[in-house]
């Protein structure tokens, strides 16, 4: 039978939730298919590596990182080779669509441990031949000059962190390069990745005001390449940075700036010919991150690496709902863990299809076109989007005002609302929820029960 | 200017109070680290003085050897910051009030536990000894309890003494308090000795103050005793006087036993602990006693003398004060005011008890609802220690399940919430105080209903229809007023519009003047104090501008910013008497959300939908359960 049709079946009858209890322990891929992956993207995964250490700490970054004297390449190259093909057995993918080496700063890993790494990949699953292979790298002249090598190893496309073009902000921000190698490092990247670098930057650090940070993005523009990411600087707790705005030792731009701020990059980004697709990512003439665009749009992906994070199922061990994971954040915990079980998942959640539902419409709105009508319906078959958050007077409001747009393309974020996204959110998830709870109740057979919608928590090795 | 309140505000407020704990904390531990000799008092015919003679233990706490001549009993009272705490410090210290013994590492032990279990250890009763004219005398200092800063209660603690010390500040004089004070002492026909401290500030005018206690309370200039607590000037002499003018007590060793209760605490591990005040008779472990009030039975486990902490004795004897312990339970069946006496041998309860009774109800909510259970277990813990608090649940449309608790006044209430907060970590909200009224019934349907012809209403909503009422009644204090002469006029009118009666007006000295009123207690229990204060600082006239702009802006501060802009006016009538704008919020979207972050995002977002299921909208306007309370409550005094 196809497969499409069976989960189809499955779901109207009986919701996805309501069976996860009876899942557990049948064999592979015994005929039933979660309903909200079409055939094309159910055997598919994006796969994220994390190098979790970095030569100095950034005052701003909260990130699973960890600065190390002295790096055990062998050993992380091993654990990375071994967690890799552990997931891509458990998780039983065919297809791997794109690689993201993150950190941390993968840039400090070996280009031969990149190379094994994809070699594996390669190894178990089908691979593309054009597909993306990203890599994030500190613009740090040490860096510059091994980029061809990685570029040897399999790298296609390269994200630098050049972050601001001025030594005074790159300071305080604690990067571990001057404005001068950054802009070296870029011209060198370009030369490798054409049309294939991105560039990093951050604003609304301690000092800026618009019209500097106009001029500074103009002079980026000018010197990029095919991609930006762009980055309000986000204060998270624990970090330096935000200890000194504590300490009120710096401060911060006010709100109503940053928000100027950002429509200026907009208007900057968007005359120099850079399409915003997402809320922090632009791009001409087509060159973006698909990697990324996978999250953005509820793909499954593996996570390798101390706290790597991943969304697939685990048809290998018999299960057929998703599961969230993190593996453990501590490079030697992690490493032990890899020896010991072949993987170091710490955390795995069940993800219910309302649990699948939430992360897609709060990811699937960041993006410039939002969440298509069919994207949706390949996650939920029974509710439509209209069904889904139409319902709600304060969605009725958000469309009223032009904040959303629900047309025949799908639902997204209008230019303004695009930018007050996390405000528009929450009224948008509870609609979710009792819509979908009112659907559930509805199909369900009169002598049923109530599904729980929530997911089972599995700590450890299992 | 200050206002007393004769009924409510009779006692400094407890602030002092746990200073002096503390002060007794800090002795003690330093005592225990061993850092001092042992003292305690003197052999009979030895020199007086501070630690200068030793004592056995076993001496020290044979209270036989105290026959009532040589006990006496006092209290000290004052106004709010004139020195209360700091005297009996120095008193604690030139009697050596502390002893080291092996003892000590249970007192310790016994605090540690009790600050761990979060009980406040009520201000208490000090026995001391001391050595004057080549004889020991017992004194007990006995603290008015804690919280209870009324005239009831305080009258309770002054009827186990014979004197009291009244403390007047050099430099600020007589003030509400320390009249309120001297009348309950006057009125329970107690020696009164006159203390001015502070006489080391520099514009300290003790003269003045001498004089000012002459004209008002008729006492002698020369008799006042003018000290320096804070350096211990002087101090000597104020125990001499208390061994000199105080009457020793009236009590009699071979009448059957009569105890006063006077103050009681509650322990976890112990039960009850009532400060008792021995006026005949002896009570001792294994006596069977019984409470005139409840005439419930006990068997006393222990009874002892307090140093501050709890040292038991064999026994205690008429005219002693000190604790005792009789498997009591609850707060409650140690009323303040009730008399002990022994089981078989009944006799005529001591005068004037009578059972607290709360006058002062507020509303108290939890700030978040999930709040509701751990703020209910604070409160019953917190009630166990204080009777008089009366709990009813309640509920309100705007903060939920809380309950309505009923105080015997304003300052009882704050110290409560204070307690609350401080002990218990509690953050509520207390709404307006109101009051209780009563309604004598005409319609005999109604009084068959009730019960009663007189009924008590403690909730507006509970009002019955005057077609059916003879009268209302409402509860009165006497207020005390003392001020400056410059503001009789403008004092006289607010009075006048607060229904007030007019007793006497004095002038205490050249410039300042004591009134005395009667007041209905609902017409001063919100916000008397502020339209007195605000009446010598001028501000009275912008008062409705003021608070309207203060709302305003607490609105603004508590209400986020949102998609539209918000404006926030107070208006009286149709008048817009102040506005605030709240900004429409520009941008607010995570900058990163990539594999890593989503878990993390979907956290925060899935609460804030959760909280937008419960979030009150006016309008368009989303209304956080905060801006509700910052409205709803009570703002402090400034």
């Amino acid at each position: 039978m196809h497969p499409l049709r069976l989960a189809r079946n499955c779901t109207v009858s009986l919701p996805l939730a309501r069976s996860s209890g009876q899942f557990s322990g049948w064999g592979l891929t015994g005929g039933q298919v979660p309903a909200y992956l079409d055939e094309a993207t159910l055997h598919q995964a994006a796969l994220y590596v994390h190098w979790p250490f970095c030569e100095r700490r950034c005052t701003y970054c909260n990130f699973n990182k960890y600065i190390s004297p002295s790096i055990d390449h062998d050993a992380m190259r091993d654990g990375l080779l071994r967690e890799t093909e552990t997931l891509l057995s458990v998780s039983q993918v065919k297809e791997i669509t794109s690689i993201f080496f993150g950190g941390g700063t993968p840039s400090l890993a070996r280009p031969s441990t990149i190379a094994r790494v994809l070699e594996t990949v390669a190894r178990v699953t089908h691979v593309p031949h054009d597909m993306e292979i990203s890599m994030e790298a500190n613009p740090t002249s040490a860096a510059a000059s091994r980029l061809a090598e990685f570029k040897e190893a399999g790298i296609t496309r390269l994200s630098l962190g050049v972050q601001a073009l001025c030594d005074r902000d790159l300071r305080i921000l604690g990067r571990d390069h001057t404005a001068r190698e950054a802009l070296q490092s870029l011209e060198e990247a370009r030369k490798l990745f054409p049309g294939n670098t991105s560039v990093d930057i951050i604003f609304g650090h301690p000092g800026q005001n618009v019209e500097p940070w106009e001029e500074e993005l103009e002079e980026l523009v000018a010197l990029c390449d095919h991609h930006v990411s762009l980055y309000q600087l986000t204060l998270e707790r624990g970090t330096g940075l935000y200890k000194q705005v504590q300490e009120q030792a710096l401060s911060i731009p006010e709100q109503e700036e940053l928000a100027e701020m950002y429509q200026a990059a907009r208007r900057i980004l968007g005359r120099a010919g850079f399409l915003q697709y997402e809320v922090s990512n632009f791009a001409k003439s087509g060159a973006v991150c698909e990697h990324n665009l996978g999250y953005w749009r509820g793909r499954q992906y593996l996570g390798v690496g101390p706290g790597a994070h991943g969304r697939f199922i685990p048809w290998g061990e018999g299960k057929s709902l998703r599961e969230a994971r993190i593996q453990t954040l501590e490079p030697d915990d992690w490493l032990r863990e890899v020896r010991q079980f072949g993987h170091g998942t710490r955390k795995r959640v069940q993800q219910t299809e309302l649990d699948i539902l939430e992360e897609l419409l709060v990811l699937g709105l960041r993006m410039n076109d939002g969440i298509t009508h069919q994207l949706w319906l390949q996650c939920s078959p029974s509710l439509s989007l209209q069904e889904a958050v139409g319902d709600s007077p304060e969605v009725k409001q958000y469309l009223e005002k032009q904040l959303l747009v629900l047309d025949n393309r799908g639902l997204r974020c209008s230019w303004e609302g695009l930018a007050l996204l996390d405000m528009l959110l929450p009224a948008l998830l509870l609609q979710l929820q009792l819509s979908y709870q009112k659907s559930v109740t509805h199909s369900l057979p009169s002598t049923g029960s109530v599904p729980q919608a929530l997911g089972s928590t599995t700590t450890a090795h299992t | 200017m200050l206002v007393g309140l004769g009924r409510l505000w009779a006692a400094p407020p407890p602030r002092g109070v746990c200073r002096l704990l503390r002060a007794r904390l800090r002795q003690q531990q330093q005592h225990y680290s061993g850092s001092r000799e042992p003292s305690l008092g003197g052999r009979g015919g030895e020199a007086t003085g501070r630690g200068e003679s030793r004592w056995r233990e076993k001496d020290a706490y044979d209270l036989s050897k105290f026959p009532v001549e040589y006990i006496r009993n006092f209290s000290i009272i004052a106004h709010v910051d004139h020195g209360k705490s700091t005297l009996a410090d120095r008193l604690l210290e030139i009697t050596g009030a502390i002893v080291k013994t092996d003892r000590n590492r249970q007192v310790l032990d016994k605090l540690q536990v009790e600050r761990e279990r979060g009980i406040t250890v009520k201000a208490q009763t000090v026995s001391l000894f001391y050595h004057h004219d080549g004889k020991t005398y017992l004194l007990n200092l006995i603290d008015t309890p804690g919280h209870v800063d009324f005239s009831y209660e305080v009258s309770r603690s002054l009827s186990a003494c014979q004197g009291v010390l009244l403390i007047v500040d050099a430099n600020e004089g007589i003030q509400a308090q320390t009249v309120a004070n001297f009348f309950l002492a006057f009125e329970s026909q107690l020696m009164i000795i006159p203390v001015i401290n502070k006489i080391d500030l520099k514009h300290a005018e003790p003269d003045r103050v001498a004089k000012q206690i002459e004209k008002v309370f008729d006492i002698p200039k020369d008799e006042c005793i003018q000290i320096s607590a804070k350096l211990g000037t002087n101090v000597d002499q104020v125990l001499e006087k208390v061994v000199e003018k105080i009457p020793p007590p009236r009590a009699k060793l071979s009448d059957p036993l009569r105890a006063l209760v006077f103050d009681s605490t509650y322990d976890h591990y112990r039960g009850v602990i009532a400060s008792i005040a021995l006026f005949d008779g002896c009570v001792q472990k294994g006596d069977k006693i019984m409470s005139s009030y409840t005439k419930k039975v006990y068997e006393v486990n222990e009874v002892g003398i307090l140093r501050p902490d709890q040292y038991p004795v064999e026994k205690l004897r008429a005219g002693q004060v000190g604790y005792l312990i009789a498997g009591m339970k609850e707060v409650k069946e140690a009323q303040i005011g009730d008399t002990f006496h022994l089981q078989k041998q009944p006799v005529e309860p001591l005068a004037g008890f009578k059972p607290a009774k709360p006058m002062v109800f507020a509303g108290m909510y939890p700030i978040d609802q999930s709040e509701y259970t751990n703020l209910r277990k604070a409160v019953e813990k917190l009630t166990l220690n204080d009777s008089s608090v009366t709990v009813h649940r309640d509920s309100s449309p705007a903060l939920g399940a809380g309950w309505r608790l009923g105080f015997l006044g304003l300052l009882h209430m704050e110290v409560f919430n204070q307690r609350l907060e401080q002990e218990y970590n509690a953050s509520v909200i207390l709404t307006a105080p109101t009051v209780p009224y009563k309604a004598v019934l005409s319609s005999s349907k109604l009084i068959k209903e009730y019960g009663e012809e007189e009924i008590t209403i403690l909730n507006p909503c509970h009002f019955p229809d005057r077609l059916h009422v003879k009268e209302y009644l409402e509860p009165i204090v006497t207020g005390t007023i003392l001020t400056p002469d410059d503001y009789i006029g403008k004092i006289i009118s607010l009075c006048q519009s607060r229904r007030a009666i007019q007793k006497n007006m004095v002038y205490i000295d050249d410039h300042r003047l004591m009134m005395q009123y009667l007041f209905p207690l609902n017409e001063i229990v919100v916000d008397f104090y502020d339209s007195l204060k605000s009446l010598s600082s001028g501000y009275a006239r912008e008062k409705a501008y003021s608070t309207g702009k203060a709302i305003a802006e607490r609105l603004k501060d508590t209400i986020p910013q949102q998609l539209f802009e918000i404006a926030i006016q107070a208006a009286i009538g149709s008048k817009v008497i102040a506005r605030e704008t709240i900004k429409a919020v520009r941008k607010n979207v995570l900058a990163k959300c990539y594999g890593g972050d989503i878990t993390r995002k979907m956290k925060l977002l899935k609460r804030q939908a959760e909280g937008k299921r419960r979030m009150r909208k006016i309008g368009n306007v989303e209304i956080p359960k905060d801006a509700f309370i910052n409205v709803l409550k009570r703002q402090k005094d400034k």
